[in-house]
């Protein structure tokens, strides 16, 4: 075993170490009822977020590509997920909320996937900032046609309609236009959240280290080194990018099923930039930092209630803060060598990323 | 002559998006950094002008002034606070402290002006609508086109022919190069913020006369439309902004009145889309070199 | 003897401290959720602010109960609703004055349903909010209510046949009017010649006031919020269009919104049940406070909180809600207690039925020379 290969099956034994101890800890106080309302509250949107970092920090991180729309992935599962999970309930009286949660998921995984494929398509003949606003673009498209989308059941039968609700009159509404997808069941639990998590992890690790993530990566570093060598470009980085929607589109799910109601508002640009936010703020390429930084930035609006009407001002400066901090040569330099040694444990690959090749 | 109006319509909204497509533009050309503050600096200085107008009872051209200064100092200000340190990071580093930088503005204009809207007072452009038959140009959109067109003239003499607009083409095209050539590049990074803020000014005194609701979130939206007008222009290109941000707002006009309002937005972008994958490096835009 | 002296003295401070026990108020927890920054940071501030006014006054008074006001921030976010709700309870709250706004009231109810926790909306106002959930009650009208309203008001005083309709797609308030609004307005044979949407971002409204004008509407309803209405009452004024715009009650406020050129508005009616210019001793009393106190105007929103503390206030009373309840326990009482009372607030008469939907009655009011004139 190489020097290189030790450190990173050590990398990833730490990676998920920590997420299944803080399962089994989380679980414990649970049981124990020690944990408080607001904290229990959160996890199933933990997981969620640190699915679509983890998801985003392949794309990004690791194939070089700066995507904005990542929030339109995750707003098709948690459609995707509410119809399903509607339906089989309406339709097929399935009672078992557990086996609907995962038929669910898996729907919103694949149909976020078709989308990948389709969008990715033309969104990955382009480069740097032209394919940021593409997907940009995307994302907005997404969250504007689900806007106008109504769809109910009745008779165990899917109706769909578009821009007017031209549905049968004895349908139950599933979707509502604006109003989002209603009367969902909440059924996302912990545990499956917590699996869910695990088998991003599980994928995304073993992608990146394997021949096709290793391809991924060199054309990031030099796609025309890359492609001289053999590696096409455009196979890797879509299956990265398709990779990264159907794990978004299952978080959506996860995410969507959590609450009685989904709205497209959720799912705006700016959701897509909190999730950059996540990833960047976490170290690009670096997917335990993902977790962690997903953890810790949808933690810390909460902790910061007690600051009332000051939070989200609170929020922006600590967020200044970091990025200063993190990235200032001089202010890294004395940091690091503070921590070095017990950095060096958890560092991913380093940064590098094609933010625009200009 | 629905069709005119209609056009007018789309060239006064395409107008304002192309004057903060250039803050945009200019910055990203010369720092190579997207400045996602920029729509929020644009809310301040409307803000500010507000108040010149509402509570200080100065007069417009004056109001104005003060809101160009203000922002001016605050594009300085902001560049010199929280992007200069981080020059040497990655450029998603900076992007990021852009989107705190947008939070906190935010945040603070909901602290200082509260979060009730305020209706920007137009009445000292008012009054003096023009009608050529059945057509109906309110004088703030004939304002907004002749300070668009006023603008991009005096941009393109500046950069063409002044030696801070040499120094900041030159920056732009290679920083080291220009850093040997005796070139302050910080200076130039800032005169661009300052520029580009004071244009931001205007761009939201602008804005608020002709939609005359001013509230902490009245620069995001625009901010990121017009934002996708620079790229659709191609970005760095001070032309191609101007270009970009008129088409945008022809276009979105038209979709909204001859196909949907409902899909207004989801058409302005797919037309995006379909222009940079025809032209991917946007209408006006260099194409992209490699370095091999 | 000094011993005893001191034991007399210990038990007369105990009797003392066990006196003012008994009288001791009742202090109940409740908690404002509404969203106090972002995008709707102005309808959430104004039911706090609103909530505060009341909250003041009662305490002042220094009755039987106190009211202690925690204040969460739901961002006007489904998600972050709900951890608003969970800090609020985990803060020991007792009941929930919230949300403000419907989509997030509609999640949070929903697990306040099944947590049983009360929850009394000042401004939630679609149907959704309400509906399979015994734990919800509204200050406000429901959305459909608005809509049949204002059709019949508009056929009966017989406004004009031609109507054109200008509604935001994206927002549940605006599309839940609008449904009933178009049901209703076929039904007493009015023509909708056109209808237009737009969405929270849209700030150009020339297309769409211009279809109304094209399509020769002498009425152009507008269910929407003030700050919309305001930009399509500018462009109309551009385009030199006068039909008569017709506004629900979230169009209050739009003649305190600051710098409003105000003769935009003359002419517009709406069915509304508050106006802040109203010459009602008690609506005069509190929007001085609120302007002393916050330095602005409150608007319906405001006033629908302000009532919501009081109708809580009531509906404890009547259950006899102690300081020591959970939420879980006191929710069934104030359901059951609800249904009993009636309050007289600031923007009517009000009681409860079993949907949680309040009756109380809309006035129609028309905007003359800058102040509101009420119809009879």
């Amino acid at each position: 075993m190489t020097k290189a290969k030790r450190k990173r099956l050590i990398y990833n034994l730490v990676t998920y170490a920590l997420v299944i101890a803080a399962y089994i800890i989380l679980q414990n106080m649970i049981g124990a009822k020690t944990i408080s309302r607001s904290l229990k509250g959160l996890l199933v949107p933990i997981c969620a977020w640190i699915i679509m970092a983890v998801s985003l920090n392949l794309v990004i991180g690791f194939s070089g590509e700066l995507s904005l729309g990542h929030a339109g992935f995750m707003s098709i599962g948690a459609y995707t997920g509410a119809i399903i999970s509607g339906w089989l309930l309406a339709a097929f009286d399935m009672q078992d909320p557990t086996l609907r949660l995962v038929l669910a998921i898996a729907g919103g995984g694949i149909v976020a996937g078709i989308f990948g494929v389709l969008i990715g398509i033309p969104v990955l003949r382009l480069r740097g900032d032209y394919l940021a606003i593409v997907t940009l673009a995307f994302g907005e498209i997404i969250r504007n046609l689900v806007n106008v989308l109504y769809v109910g059941t009745a008779d165990g039968q899917l109706h769909f309609a578009f821009l007017n609700k031209k549905l049968p009159a004895d349908v139950t509404m599933l979707v509502d236009g604006a109003k989002g997808a209603v009367k969902i069941k909440p059924i996302s639990t912990f545990t499956v959240g917590f699996v869910l998590v695990m088998i991003t992890l599980i994928v995304v690790l073993n992608l990146v280290n394997s021949r096709a993530g290793r391809a991924i990566q060199a054309t990031r570093d030099n796609r025309i080194a890359a492609e001289s060598m053999g590696v096409s470009v455009t196979k890797y980085k879509m299956m990265a990018f398709v990779t990264a929607a159907v794990l978004a589109g299952m978080a959506g799910a996860l995410y969507g099923l959590n609450s009685s109601t989904v709205v497209p508002t959720q799912f705006t640009f700016n959701q897509s930039i909190n999730v950059l936010v996540f990833v960047v703020l976490g170290g690009l390429g670096n997917v335990l930092g993902s977790v962690i930084s997903a953890t810790f930035l949808t933690v810390l609006p909460e902790v910061l209630r007690e600051f009332a009407d000051y939070r989200m001002l609170v929020y922006a400066v600590v967020l200044i803060l970091v990025m200063i901090f993190t990235n200032n040569p001089l202010i890294r330099s004395v940091f690091g060598r503070a921590v070095a040694p017990v950095k060096g444990l958890f560092r991913g690959k380093k940064n590098s990323v094609s933010g625009g090749e200009a | 002559m629905i069709f005119l109006d209609h056009l007018i319509n789309g060239l006064s909204l395409g107008s304002i998006y192309a004057i903060i497509a250039l803050g945009y533009t200019m910055v990203y050309g010369i720092a190579k950094m997207l400045n996602f503050a920029h729509g929020d600096v644009i809310m301040i200085g409307a803000y500010i002008a507000f108040c010149g107008l509402q509570y200080w009872g100065i007069p417009p051209v004056l109001a104005i002034l003060l809101a160009m200064v203000f922002c001016t100092l605050l594009g300085v200000t902001i560049e010199g606070f929280a992007y200069r340190p981080l020059r040497q990071a990655t450029s998603l580093a900076v992007l990021i402290t852009a989107i705190g930088m947008s939070y906190l503005l935010q945040n603070i204009a909901l602290m200082i002006w509260g979060a009730n809207p305020k209706s920007f007072p137009t009445t000292f452009i008012n009054g003096s609508n023009i009608r050529i038959g059945q057509l109906n140009i309110s004088s703030a959109t004939l304002i907004t086109i002749v300070a668009n067109i006023v603008i991009m003239v005096t941009l393109t003499l500046f950069t063409s022919k002044a030696k801070l607009g040499k120094a900041m083409r030159c920056v732009s095209e290679d920083r080291g190069a220009a850093e040997l050539m005796g070139i302050n590049v910080n200076r130039t990074i800032s005169l661009t913020f300052a520029i580009g803020s004071a244009l931001a000014a205007v761009a939201g005194v602008l804005l608020c006369s002709s939609y005359p609701i001013l509230q902490p979130t009245t620069g995001s939206m625009p901010g990121i439309k017009a934002f996708t007008a620079a790229v659709f222009g191609g970005i760095g290109s001070i032309p191609g902004a101007m270009l970009g941000g008129i088409l945008l707002g022809v276009i979105e006009i038209f979709g909204k009145a001859y196909i949907s309002t409902e899909l207004g937005d989801a058409i302005v972008f797919a037309v995006l889309i379909i222009v940079l994958l025809v032209k991917p490096a946007g209408l006006l835009g260099k194409p992209m070199r490699e370095k091999v | 003897m000094k011993k005893l002296i001191a034991l007399l003295l210990a038990l007369a401070l105990t009797l003392t401290v066990c006196a003012a026990l008994a009288e001791e108020p009742v202090v109940l927890k409740i908690a404002h959720i509404g969203p106090t920054t972002g995008a709707a940071a102005l309808y959430g501030l104004a039911t706090q602010h609103g909530a505060e006014i009341a909250v003041d006054e009662i305490n002042a008074a220094g009755g039987k109960y106190q009211i202690e006001l925690i204040t969460e921030d739901d961002e006007h976010n489904v998600e972050k609703v709900i951890n608003a709700y969970n800090a609020a309870l985990d803060a020991g709250a007792q009941m929930i004055l919230g949300s403000t706004t419907s989509k997030p009231c509609e999640a949070a109810g929903a697990q306040g349903y099944v947590d049983r926790v009360f929850f009394l909306t000042p401004s939630a106002s679609s149907t959704a909010v309400i509906e399979d959930k015994d734990n919800v009650f509204q200050v406000c009208f429901t959305d459909p209510n608005q809509g049949s309203a204002s059709a019949q008001y508009i056929a009966e005083h017989k406004l004009g046949t031609k109507i054109a309709v200008i509604y935001n797609n994206a927002d549940v308030y605006s599309t839940g009017i609008r449904d009933t609004f178009v049901e209703k307005a076929a039904e007493m044979g009015l023509e909708i010649v056109s209808e237009e949407t737009f969405t929270d971002e849209t700030t150009d409204f020339t297309v769409q006031v211009g279809k109304a004008q094209e399509a020769g509407a002498e009425i152009v309803f507008l269910p929407m919020y003030y700050t919309p209405a305001s930009l399509i009452l500018k462009t109309a004024s551009d385009k030199n269009y006068k039909p008569i715009f017709f506004g629900v009650d979230g169009m209050d406020g739009i003649l305190s919104v600051e710098g409003f050129d105000t003769s935009l508005a003359e002419g517009v009616m709406l069915l509304t049940p508050f106006v802040a210019t109203s010459e009602d001793e008690r609506v005069k009393s509190f929007v001085a406070k609120y302007q002393e106190k916050f330095n602005e105007t409150p608007i319906q929103f405001a006033a629908d909180a302000y009532d919501g503390i009081y109708i809580l206030l009531a509906a404890a009373e009547k259950a006899g809600i102690t300081a020591e309840m959970a939420p879980e326990e006191a929710c069934d009482l104030l359901i059951a207690a609800m249904k009993e009372i009636q309050v007289d607030g600031l923007t009517g008469s009000m009681t409860w039925d079993e949907s949680g939907a309040v009756t109380k009655t809309p006035m129609a009011a028309t905007i003359v020379n800058g102040v509101y004139v009420f119809e009879d």
